[in-house]
């Protein structure tokens, strides 16, 4: 287990330098190697939650140790899809680093088991769990997306040519990329909550209680809808869609985290507090 | 050459044909912003009447003038460069309305084989916005074809035109400076490419008309673009581009109710003002949903007023932008440049020796100089029979020899069509200078 986990972190840390090194030098086989470690640590990282949940009869989301780890599961695997859609090369470089930095911070949390929670096994809460957390992931990478979007917007607009110009996909490639994975992330998400609902519902016998994360999700939840419906009806996209981008996905950093530190509440059951 | 001082001597010599001095004086977009080069830019009746208010300068012999929307030369033979250059300046004022003092310091002056040197890099593109682009050397042929056609051209500039077009030629075959061309035409296609990913299906309109607008247009049709829309002040030129791109037409006026479909804009008209502004633009945006919009402004004095680039999802690049594209591309042909750079020292030094035999010290020297290599030659053939056998046969004959010797060039050249102007007149020509029908 350790091993494996030591392994994980190994080839994302890898990738993340063969993406780096690829970013500056341009250099075709960087970013394949980059590409197969980032895989490669796909693969060790989905034996390594298997085996978890195998071992504890359960999805591995009871603390912050398990989120973390879930999460940069999520991204690699979202990052994976998009990238055989869209072949953004440069994007390697914020997704790995992005899961680079959430196994490390995995790896530091303590991992204490949690008491045995029959709550942790339904169709519902698993359902729930799975939406929200893939659809956290393509939210972040939007986000990403969003910021190289302003970058390569900006070299344009400002027509100082310099390091990005070059080294960025075109604007439409980027804008497109960012609609699919918001559209993606907001489906997803709608899923987590509805499911979310369903799921208190049955074990605290009502669908709404306030809790300052449901809260939070919803008001993410409206943020993304705002911006999806701009996009459809008037065409909102480009510069205002990106920083909508990466402004929805502070909130969802704020719900995912934010929420758990500050506020209290039921959620808390899932972050071992 | 021109390090050479004038004595007393060839000055008195010089009177008549005098020994002419070649001046080359002008700003290019190093030297000078668009704004600059819009308010000194030639169209070609300006290059026209320029031309011929030039020639009819006392101090200026020869003239030509090139105008393109990166620079605004003029070459002129003198006799003084820098009374000439004074002249230049205050002709170049009065004529374009514009003090002194907006352009000076962004004039450059070469005189003689600086000048040379200067239209032969120019000519090969090696002092170009984009090193290696090919228009330049058209431009200068059209300038020197108005020079021609107004006859302020002479021998000393045809002569440097026609080595110029060859230097220019032999650069382009002998180096790699033309590979990859890359041209600002060519340069806003990459960044059509960098805001829409691929160009095609995109739709394009062109206002006005103009090579590198033309090229840029087929540029966009060889990535497969859409619809080509043709806008022109004469519907007729209009009509006839657009067949040419297998596009459509359409009035001056319509140009804003297309700007709600179109992507990339192309405009190169010879308006003075913006032909396109702001308030227009910004008026389709929600029509076209945020669709980006393109607009590539070629067109010295602009079309598209630069403010329409700060409105979202649309971007203007003027020529003086598209440069900053190009000058990555630039570095990579250096080394092709420096083999150009050899092929242009010595093309300006056979030149500068050309010049030097045009004067009448050297050619003197020159004709005793030969006139004694075929004596000597002729005297030691002689002499080679032994003294027994010079007697006086031998002697006729070596002096008839000596005589088809001095004359064969000059009868060949008589007989021949090689050169240029008049036969009667190079038969007076001759004549007199040999004394012919004195008495």
């Amino acid at each position: 287990m350790q091993i494996l986990t030591l392994a994980t972190i190994a080839a994302y840390l890898l990738s993340t330098a063969g993406y780096l090194a690829f970013l500056f030098l341009q250099r075709r086989a960087l970013r394949q190697a980059a590409l197969a470690l980032l895989g490669l640590g796909f693969v060790a990282h989905t034996v390594l939650l298997a085996a978890g949940v195998i071992e504890s009869g359960h999805l591995p989301v009871h603390n912050l140790h398990g989120t973390l780890l879930v999460a940069g599961w999520a991204v690699t695997g979202v990052f994976l899809i998009i990238y055989g859609r869209y072949r953004l090369q440069v994007l390697g470089v914020y997704a790995a680093s992005l899961v680079l930095a959430l196994l490390i911070a995995a790896s530091l949390c303590p991992g204490a088991p949690a008491a045995d929670k029959t709550i942790f096994n339904s169709f519902w809460l698993i359902s729930h769990i799975v939406a929200v957390f893939l659809g956290d992931a393509a939210l972040a990478l939007a986000c990403g997306i969003g910021i190289l979007y302003l970058l390569q917007e900006n070299t344009i607009k400002t027509k100082h040519h310099g390091f990005f110009f070059r080294r960025l996909p075109s604007l439409d490639r980027l804008d497109a990329a960012g609609y699919a994975c918001i559209a993606t992330g907001f489906a997803l998400l709608t899923i987590g909550l509805v499911t979310g609902f369903v799921y208190a519902r049955a074990v605290w016998g009502r669908f709404w209680s306030a809790d300052p994360k449901e809260i939070w999700s919803v008001i993410t939840w409206l943020i993304y809808a705002a911006l999806l419906h701009q996009r459809l009806t008037v065409g909102w996209r480009g510069r205002r869609s990106a920083v909508m981008a990466i402004v929805g996905f502070a909130m969802v950093l704020f719900t995912f985290f934010g929420v758990n530190f500050m506020l209290k509440g039921h959620h808390g059951v899932f972050t071992g507090q | 050459m021109g390090s050479l001082p004038d004595s007393d001597q060839t000055a008195a010599l010089d009177r008549g044909p005098g020994k002419p001095r070649i001046l080359l004086l002008g700003l290019n977009h190093q030297t000078a912003p668009v704004a600059l080069r819009e308010c000194l830019a030639f169209s070609p009746e300006e290059t026209e009447a320029a031309l011929d208010a030039l020639s009819h300068r006392p101090c200026v012999r020869e003239a030509l003038l090139l105008s393109t929307c990166n620079r605004v030369e003029v070459l002129v033979t003198c006799d003084d460069p820098a009374r000439t250059i004074a002249e230049l300046e205050s002709f170049i004022s009065e004529f374009k309305h514009l003090p002194i003092e907006d352009f000076r310091s962004a004039l450059y002056r070469h005189v003689d084989n600086d000048a040379v040197r200067h239209l032969f890099r120019v000519a090969s593109s090696l002092d170009s916005m984009v090193v290696g682009e090919p228009q330049i050397l058209g431009q200068i042929k059209a300038a020197y074809g108005a020079a021609t056609h107004l006859r302020t051209s002479g021998v000393i500039l045809n002569r440097l035109l026609h080595r110029t077009f060859f230097v220019a030629k032999r650069i382009r075959t002998e180096t790699g400076i033309g590979d990859h061309a890359v041209s600002i035409s060519y340069a806003a296609i990459e960044l059509a490419r960098k805001i829409f990913g691929s160009l095609e299906g995109r739709r394009v309109l062109l206002i006005g008309a103009g090579e590198m607008a033309e090229l840029a247009v087929e540029h966009l049709i060889r990535h497969r673009a859409g619809e080509i829309l043709v806008a022109n002040r004469t519907f007729a030129h209009g009509v006839a581009l657009a067949q040419r791109f297998g596009g459509q037409a359409i009035r001056f006026e319509e140009i804003d109710q297309h700007l709600t479909k179109v992507d990339i804009i192309i405009s190169s008209t010879g308006a003075s003002g913006f032909v396109v502004v702001p308030a227009q633009v910004s008026a389709v945006l929600r029509h076209r949903r945020n669709r980006p919009l393109f607009f590539i402004d070629i067109a010295v004095p602009r079309d598209i007023d630069p403010r329409i680039n700060r409105l979202p999802n649309v971007y203007v690049y003027d020529i003086d932008d598209l440069k900053g594209v190009v000058e990555e591309n630039i570095q990579d042909r250096q080394q092709e440049a420096l083999k150009a750079e050899r092929i242009i020292d010595e093309a300006v030094l056979r030149f500068s020796r050309w010049r030097q035999s045009l004067e009448v010290v050297p050619t003197i020297v020159a004709l005793h100089r030969k006139l004694e290599l075929i004596a000597e030659a002729e005297i030691r053939k002689t002499l080679q029979g032994g003294e027994e056998a010079l007697d006086e046969a031998a002697l006729q004959r070596m002096a008839s020899a000596m005589i088809n010797k001095f004359l064969h060039d000059p009868t060949r050249f008589l007989k021949s069509d090689g050169y240029h102007g008049n036969r009667q007149e190079l038969l007076d020509l001759i004549r007199r200078l040999f004394d012919l029908d004195a008495r």
